[in-house]
């Protein structure tokens, strides 16, 4: 094998495209060739250090806004789903709510669907430079960061005492809605909380789901809905939720 | 049950949003990568979705991600097109300084004439960005976003070995650019 012929198949076996038997043809080649040696090692710590470095980008919150807009809108049939949209409709649908005009239940289907978009934005964040916007351990600094970016103030606990390192809060999209994450570390597992607006002020217990491998606890709370979402253990998500709530309840938040 | 799925079927609306947002990141990332300038990556991006929404009643496969990526394609080829009868409007980008050059073919400033000193993201970008077309493309699809030679050929329509030959050509002018900041003093 030539060292032109040993380039060009060494970009299969980088890529994991080779057959094994050509695989064994390069690898024997490289093994006895400095140049192809070398070629190798700076090709593989490109390869890596571009995956460590997160070339990608992400696609500003507009231009998914755009595209939202420019689809057709479901008819404005009143079915739960567009009530649950009403996430913005903010204190005149709470106060329906509250009088018990309106009793939204969210239907199953729809349930699972937001789960999974919340599954799928969990994993986007876990992209290199996607986790925060906003970066920082104190809640003083991470609550008023989404003043002004959402129509809802999501609670910014610091639970760093009790095992949960606050790292930062971005801003993200489910539902065709932009949503407030807040993100916590936990030893090396990331866990975003995301909270949004709901129109029941009806306090709704917490429910562990597990979608894709990844732990999903969901509970509602003055008129917020919160699902905090991690690859932790589900005890600890459990804990995670626990420990949250009751900071809530004792009113810690920043 | 409406006999033929039509473009204000919310049914099709919600199995569109469904297959094809999830991959607006990695989309606007390819755009932005063809087409070295954010403004005209959103409307690339934005295009394409549409066009794919238009087109989705016939779609049958290949995977969503390539599917996509082969209409996004022809929308930044249109904008080069456009771009190179447009000359007063040369695209802006701080990495290269490429003047009127025909983008899809050439691009003026090699990533060996790069002094790039800090390894951290943008630099990195800009050392890809850097890249001259179509080695550019090639190496986006394999490296950033993970296509298969197959998806590739098929993203670019050029039979797999092209595919090969341009990511050997793409790898040994990044390396070039690679050990020559390596060399630069931090």
């Amino acid at each position: 094998m030539t060292c032109d012929e040993a380039e060009l198949l060494l970009q299969a076996l980088i890529d994991g495209e080779l057959d094994a038997g050509h695989a064994r043809d390069v690898e024997n080649h490289v093994a006895g060739c400095a140049h192809c040696t070398a070629m190798l090692r700076d090709y593989r710590q490109m390869s890596q250090a571009i995956a460590q470095a997160g070339a990608q980008y992400k696609a500003p919150l507009e231009l998914r806004k755009r595209i939202e807009n420019a689809l057709p809108q479901p008819r404005a049939v009143p079915n739960r789903r567009a009530v649950l949209r009403g996430f913005a409709m903010g204190s005149a649908v709470s106060a329906l709510a509250a009088t018990g005009l309106v009793a939204i239940v969210l239907r199953h289907d729809d349930m699972e669907r937001i789960q999974s978009e919340v599954v799928s934005a969990h994993l986007r964040s876990l992209q290199a430079g996607h986790l925060t916007d906003v970066i920082s351990t104190d809640q003083h600094t991470v609550k008023p960061w989404f003043n002004g970016r959402l129509d809802v103030s999501p609670p910014v606990i610091d639970l760093t005492a009790q095992g949960f390192t606050l790292i930062g809060g971005r801003l993200d999209y489910v539902d065709a809605r932009a949503i407030g994450a807040v993100v916590y570390r936990r030893r090396q597992h990331v866990i975003n909380l995301f909270v949004s607006q709901t129109a029941s002020t009806e306090r709704r217990a917490a429910k562990i789901e597990t979608i894709q491998g990844f732990n999903i606890r969901h509970w509602s709370d003055r008129g917020l809905n919160y699902w905090a979402v991690s690859d932790l253990a589900t005890d600890e998500l459990a804990d995670f939720g626990e420990k949250f709530e009751s900071a809530m309840r004792s009113g810690t938040a920043g | 049950m409406p006999l033929k799925a039509s473009d204000d079927n919310p049914e099709k609306t919600r199995r569109f949003r469904e297959a094809a947002l999830p991959y607006l990141d990695d989309a606007y990332t390819l755009a932005r990568y063809l087409l070295r300038d954010a403004t005209d990556a959103e409307d690339a991006v934005q295009e394409c979705y549409l066009r794919a929404f238009k087109h989705f009643d016939s779609y049958r496969g290949p995977a969503m991600k390539p599917w996509l990526f082969a209409i996004l394609r022809n929308v930044c080829r249109a904008e080069y097109a456009r771009r190179a009868t447009t000359p007063t409007s040369p695209i802006e980008d701080v990495v290269e300084t490429a003047e009127q050059a025909p983008l899809w073919h050439e691009a003026q400033e090699t990533p060996e004439a790069q002094l790039v000193r800090a390894r951290d993201s943008d630099a990195i970008r800009n050392m890809i960005a850097a890249l001259t077309e179509p080695f550019r493309e090639t190496f986006v699809l394999r490296e950033i976003q993970n296509l298969s030679y197959r998806e590739i050929a098929d993203v670019a329509a050029v039979p797999v070995g092209t595919v090969m030959s341009r990511l050997a050509r793409a790898r040994a002018m990044l390396r070039s650019a690679w050990l020559a900041e390596q060399e630069q003093p931090k």
